[in-house]
């Protein structure tokens, strides 16, 4: 399917739902490269379940979790894929820009999800609820700031180690 | 007399260890030879490559893609460079394609050699590996002669390839791949029917076909779990479609599917199908066209977004690109094979002994500036 007839599809499993406002179906088309589905964030867990058990859509694959600091926003950006069908649709869901932005976990239908939703964690500081597992994976835990960030500012030192170095020339 | 006391142990192994293939340590609680669990912990190599995309131009941003997976950069740098032609609508000539499929061939080749090299040298097989580097010297001979480099090739370029081949390079490839399939027989005598190695592995860190997708498993570590599933077969791109070659999956034939000794052959089965690759590309490749194309010297992709997947040597690479119409990436993200094969490790370990642990990990062929970035 592509991912316009996923859309439509989807919109039938949940026709009470303003996926986004002013917009019937949930699909917002870019300029260039590949159109994506936008999704409320409350009903966010209830329909990736939906897109993973039904057959119709069968997504048996997280292939990407990951997130975009739109500065105004924080986007969370899904890419799911199926084996069986071999089709693959982009998720998106946006977030308030603010210290607790926090979105539900999707380890439980998804077990890699455990692993990428800790590197969005670590590098963006937004959280999932229901966790198994939060905590940093790549930057040491008294790391302060999240690097991903548009606004982050890199400290000086880490426990006394520079971060900087004076000019090679001169 | 008192029954003697046991406890369970902490182990810490790594991240300096010969057998973790890079910077990684594992927390191991183990109980005499039987471990209860042994968890990863990574981001030792982490370089905020994705933090640096986004202050790199289009084409400054190149080189680092080598140092996303250092042992297979030539297919780092055509998924970042397809990444950004399918956002910028760059349409590439027909010999730009073969060059970049020649390369990554004979760079997959090459990972490969590593890849089961060093898994026999892990459990104790240390002749096979060195069979493998001498063939990789000579391989790494014939990629420095097409671009220059030995290890980060930097061969890539939106628009196609940096250089053409030089001439009579193809016929230096095609004799390098003549010696090569009795070396790989050679190889399969010493080592793949080697029955202590068929003991070693056979059974060992079995992950099941549904394990492997729930955890995003990706490449010969998916295959060797019995789905037959190739991007350059069932996604094919660049011109993947007009080549013939098979996809070699996991059978079980030394132990149970999915098991350490799968993931192994699978990727030696695969070097054979990247030669038979290769020569099929040497009689395809057109003899006229651009190696590379005239692009702007300021790429600047129309505001929007792609996600591209290749097959790299380690797997399905996933490359996320973010443009919001300036001349550098709004975002970049690199979803990588290592990344995903590292987080099994968990699940899979109890129960498992402390020496089938390096097997394990062998047998996955992690590299760890790829799973860290």
């Amino acid at each position: 399917m592509t991912p316009q007839e996923i859309a439509k599809n989807l919109s039938q499993s949940f026709p009470d739902t303003n996926f986004v406002e002013g917009a019937k179906l949930p699909v917002t088309n870019v300029t260039s490269g590949e159109p994506s589905i936008v999704v409320p964030a409350g009903k966010l867990k209830e329909i990736l379940k939906v897109l993973k058990t039904d057959t119709r859509f069968s997504f048996d694959c997280l292939s990407s979790l990951t997130a975009v600091d739109r500065k105004e926003s924080f986007e969370i950006v899904y890419h799911l894929f199926s084996y069986k069908q071999k089709h693959s649709v982009t998720i998106k869901v946006s977030l308030p820009r603010d210290e607790n932005a926090h979105v539900e976990t999707v380890e439980d239908l998804w077990a890699t999800a455990n692993w990428l939703e800790r590197e969005v964690y670590d590098l963006f500081g937004i959280k999932f609820d229901g966790h198994s597992d939060l905590r940093r994976i790549m930057l040491p835990d008294d790391w302060v700031g999240h690097p991903l960030r548009k606004d982050y500012n890199e400290a000086e030192d880490y426990h006394g180690i520079s971060t900087t170095r004076p000019s090679l020339i001169q | 007399m008192s029954e003697i006391r046991t406890e369970e142990m902490l182990l810490n192994m790594g991240p300096q260890h010969p057998s973790t293939h890079g910077v990684i340590r594992f927390v191991v609680k183990t109980d005499g030879e039987v471990m209860s669990g042994a968890m990863p912990d990574v981001g030792y190599l982490h370089r905020s490559i994705e933090k640096i995309g986004e202050k790199a131009t289009y084409n400054g941003f190149m080189p680092w893609t080598d140092r996303v997976d250092y042992l297979a950069a030539m297919n780092c740098n055509v998924a970042y460079a397809m990444a950004v032609e399918k956002l910028a609508g760059i349409e590439i000539t027909k010999r730009a394609e073969y060059l970049r499929v020649i390369a990554m061939e004979l760079n997959r080749i090459i990972s490969h050699l590593l890849a089961v090299g060093s898994l026999g040298m892990d459990v104790g097989a240390y002749t096979p590996f060195v069979h493998g580097l001498r063939e990789r010297e000579k391989v790494n001979d014939l990629i420095e002669e097409l671009c220059g480099q030995r290890l980060t090739y930097n061969y890539a370029r939106i628009g196609g390839v940096i250089f053409d081949m030089t001439p009579n390079w193809d016929k230096k490839v095609l004799a390098f791949l003549d010696q090569f399939a009795p070396l790989l027989d050679e190889f399969n005598r010493l080592l793949s029917d080697n029955k202590i190695l068929r003991g070693r592995l056979g059974g060992i860190g079995v992950i099941s076909k549904d394990d492997a997708i729930n955890y995003n498993l990706v490449g010969p570590n998916l295959r060797g779990s019995g789905v037959k599933w190739d991007l350059r077969k069932e996604m094919p791109y660049s011109v993947y479609p007009e080549l013939d070659f098979n996809i070699p999956v996991g059978t079980g034939e030394a132990g149970k599917l999915g098991d350490c000794f799968d993931r192994y052959i699978v990727r030696v089965r695969e070097m054979e199908e990247s030669a038979k690759i290769l020569r099929q590309c040497f009689k395809k490749i057109p003899k006229e066209g651009e190696a590379l194309v005239k692009v702007p010297k300021k790429i600047r992709p129309p505001a929007g977004e792609v996600y591209i997947r290749t097959e790299s040597t380690r797997g399905d690479l996933g490359v996320y690109l973010v443009s919001d119409g300036s001349d550098k990436p709004y975002r970049l993200k690199f979803r990588c094979g290592s990344f995903t094969a590292m987080s099994i490790v968990e699940k899979i370990s109890p129960g498992m002994m402390v020496a089938d642990l390096i097997a394990f990990i062998a047998s996955l062929d992690v590299v760890a500036p790829e799973i860290d970035r």
